[in-house]
């Protein structure tokens, strides 16, 4: 099923299409199309085509940059891109730090970032995790301390996404354990060429590199580097938990992976006919359909409630919670669908350029480790039994 | 403030919840359930003064012209009280498929009676081997001199036992599954052949079997063309759908603010139970099968403008809502424990109302396979 558009929603979508298809390059595409991995020029290379268009940031009010469009329209442009194969666009500039500095940062700090953030000439990463603090963030160990018109930080972040490729990282640190732990926690932003800081790669099951320990050892910070006020990180790094959620949700890219399962199926060969002429096949593909409807739906009502000025509720737990639990229920599809040769693992396959003849279908190649890589989203961003956790606070206040 | 309701819908919904919140509470609920017809001809009344019943029926006839979104608040509404009166089989089925097909005199005989509630309707339509099939009819009408003559046996009729007039699904042409030769008829509860076999419901409705022997009808009686009423039929039946599910998401709504407050009173181990992690996240399951239940049925009745999209909305709605219903429903009566088991205590009557919601129009299995079909001609 589709959304129902209005005349002026159809003809966003037009445009927006037009232009995606006119503007993303063919090989950028294709890598997106075959799920193999992409480099740090990839992603860079489509957030400048978007940048000059001013389409970079449509969740930015519109004097930092943003397009003013309708939640909508947000959503339609989304949909749009993942549909058209486009590299997702990082969230840790534009969806993360940037509204942070824009809410709490000073006029300085808005005046050099944001502009960055748009350009791409910054790309982010976000230091949170540490080796002993996972959900239990508040209990974060990298200290901070004040020494003149610095900030001497040691300790150690984990989970870092794309630090390999990041010029900045936003930090929480430890500036004081007086009191509440939460209250001891600062918002710092940091040079990723400081004296100090080591980026070490974790592989992970899938063979991918997308993860990174981040060593900070006497890393001097400027102190003009901190965000608002000492000990107010907590804070702030809820509000960045509450903001662009929607996102979250992914409805564009889990429906695009749908279609493309259902693809596969068509050509995967089962008896007399294809796979897709298994009841019990397409029955599963329905229900993760219908749970995308579903989910949908609960976004286009945040979004409309977002731009009526309320506060996120319960909401921004749940697009996360089944946002999740439906790129998993597709990731296990796609690989029951691929069938025996979910079996070759050729990493270089997954590398763009490999232009060897594929074992056997060229789609099969990606399925196993992009089914291993996604038990990720459940976990990052706050694993889905922390989001509970919030959301039980809310409803049962215990 | 709810956001995805029109101003107008959001004075129905404030009205509605009024009105349960004031005038339908549990053990009066209780009274009108063991009383005679099941329900309260008062509330009825009510419910034509406020406009309720006139809501959806055409402006030409009486009607409000309402919306399937206007319906879903009031339904949503209903669910939040369990209401009994026959709105559904009156106003949805009955009212809908005279509208929709009826003849220009069935119209200004029937809908503004309806709408006065001085008449109520039943549909008359799944037999004993239907199952979920809307096309499988095997009751035949004969025409004669005049008019026709009707055989055959309808199951779970709701609301016939009350009803001032059933509308009855019969074969004029085509085989047992056939979508061709279905028609529609007016039919008089004290004709001549007709058995009405009344019963209660488990979730409290009433509603009866009919066996039709030799039941003669009035050429005036056809409701639009002979042959032709398998649209109407499909239409109304999946509009119903997105409306029970409405009304579906109201129960679940009840039945998660009661849970939830059980969980922060009741005392074990010297904490109230909702301190335990296992039921704190399974509180927020519950929250959020009814949050997107709710999302997808209110977008639901506003789509759906063509007949493809519509039962593929319709069936949608089904499979979320059953899902949901059945967890929610489930959990509440787990997490209520031996109290949720009680017939004194509300919760296990919603329990009892969303599983029956989700066994009418088809179960979550059925729609789930409908749609799986459906889907894979369409994407």
């Amino acid at each position: 099923m589709m959304m129902e558009l209005s005349a002026d929603e159809s003809a966003f979508r037009d445009a927006v299409r037009v232009f995606v298809a006119g503007n993303l390059p063919a090989a950028l595409r294709q890598k997106v199309e075959r799920a193999q991995h992409l480099g740090r020029e990839d992603f860079l290379a489509w957030h400048k085509i978007l940048h000059a268009k001013g389409w970079i940031a449509p969740g930015w009010p519109v004097e930092h940059g943003g397009t003013g469009w309708s939640p909508m329209q947000r959503h339609i442009f989304d949909d749009e891109l993942a549909t058209a194969c486009a590299p997702q666009i990082m969230p840790f500039g534009l969806s993360m730090v940037g509204p942070v500095i824009m809410n709490f940062g000073n006029d300085a700090q808005k005046a050099h970032y944001l502009p960055r953030i748009l350009s791409g000439e910054d790309w982010w990463c976000q230091g949170y995790s540490e080796p002993g603090a996972g959900s239990d963030l508040a209990s974060l160990k990298t200290k901070a301390v004040r020494d003149g018109d610095h900030y001497v930080v040691d300790g150690a972040k984990t989970w870092t996404t794309y630090a390999q490729f990041a010029d900045m990282m936003f930090c929480l640190v430890r500036t004081s354990s007086e009191g509440k732990r939460q209250e001891g926690i600062s918002f710092l932003l940091m040079d990723m060429k400081s004296d100090g800081i080591t980026v070490k790669p974790i592989r992970t099951m899938d063979g991918g590199q997308e993860i990174n320990e981040v060593f900070l050892d006497n890393v001097r910070v400027p102190a003009e580097n901190l965000i608002g006020e000492e000990g107010k990180g907590w804070t702030y790094a809820k509000f960045l938990l509450g903001y662009e959620r929607t996102g979250m949700a992914t409805i564009g890219r889990s429906r695009r992976q749908l279609k493309e399962v259902r693809k596969i199926a068509a050509s995967e060969p089962l008896g007399e006919g294809t796979l897709s002429d298994d009841p019990k096949f397409r029955e599963k593909a329905a229900a993760i359909e219908i749970d995308l409807l579903a989910l949908e739906s609960l976004v286009l009502q945040v979004l409309a409630e977002q731009s009526a000025g309320a506060n996120p509720g319960p909401e921004s737990s749940f697009l996360k919670i089944k946002g999740t639990e439906i790129q998993q229920a597709l990731s296990e599809l796609l690989l029951e669908a691929v069938g025996n040769y979910a079996h070759p693992f050729v990493p270089e396959a997954l590398e763009h350029g490999w232009n060897e003849e594929p074992i056997g279908p060229a789609y099969a190649a990606a399925a196993a480790p992009h089914y291993f890589n996604y038990r990720k989203t459940s976990i990052y961003g706050g694993t889905n039994e922390i989001q509970k956790n919030i959301v039980a606070k809310m409803i049962l206040g215990l | 403030m709810d956001i995805m309701l029109s101003d107008e819908q959001r004075l129905l919904k404030e009205s509605v919840e009024r009105f349960i919140a004031g005038e339908y509470g549990f053990e009066q609920r209780k009274s009108w359930v063991e009383g005679g017809a099941g329900y309260s001809p008062e509330n009825w009344a009510t419910f034509a003064e406020l406009g309720w019943l006139a809501l959806p029926l055409p402006e030409d006839h009486g009607g409000l012209g309402g919306t399937l979104g206007d319906v879903a608040v009031l339904m949503e509404g209903f669910g939040r009280g369990l209401v009994v009166e026959p709105y559904l089989a009156t106003v949805l089925l009955g009212a809908q498929i005279i509208a929709d097909a009826g003849t220009d005199a069935q119209k200004v005989d029937i809908l503004p009676r309806v709408a006065e509630g001085q008449m109520k309707l039943a549909f008359a339509h799944t037999e004993r081997q239907s199952r979920y099939d809307l096309t499988d009819v095997k009751t035949e009408a004969k025409a004669g001199s005049g008019g026709f003559t009707l055989n055959g046996q309808k199951s779970i009729v709701f609301g016939a036992p009350d009803a001032d007039l059933l509308v009855v699904s019969a074969r004029t042409d085509g085989g047992q599954r056939s979508a061709e030769g279905l028609s529609l008829f007016c039919v008089a509860p004290d004709a001549a052949g007709l058995t009405v076999r009344a019963y209660g419901t488990q979730d409290d409705h009433r509603a009866a079997d009919l066996t039709l022997e030799n039941v003669e009808v009035d050429a005036s009686a056809l409701i639009g063309s002979a042959g032709e009423a398998f649209p109407t039929i499909s239409k109304t039946v999946q509009r119903a759908m997105i409306a029970l599910g409405a009304e579906a998401v109201g129960a679940m709504d009840v039945l998660n603010e009661l849970t939830f407050e059980y969980l922060k009173t009741r005392k074990q181990f010297g904490a109230p139970i909702g301190a335990f992690q296992s039921l704190q996240h399974r509180a927020a399951e519950m929250l959020m099968a009814h949050k997107l239940s709710r999302a997808m049925v209110f977008r639901m009745a506003k789509a759906s403008a063509d007949d493809e999209a519509l039962a593929q909305a319709a069936s949608a709605t089904k499979v979320q809502i059953g899902q949901a219903g059945k967890f929610v429903g489930q959990q509440a009566i787990q997490l209520h424990g031996g109290i949720g088991m009680t017939h004194e205590y509300a919760a296990g009557h919603y329990f009892k109302r969303l599983t029956m919601i989700d066994a009418l129009f088809g179960t979550t299995d059925h729609h789930l396979s409908s749609y799986a079909t459906s889907s894979f001609i369409s994407s």
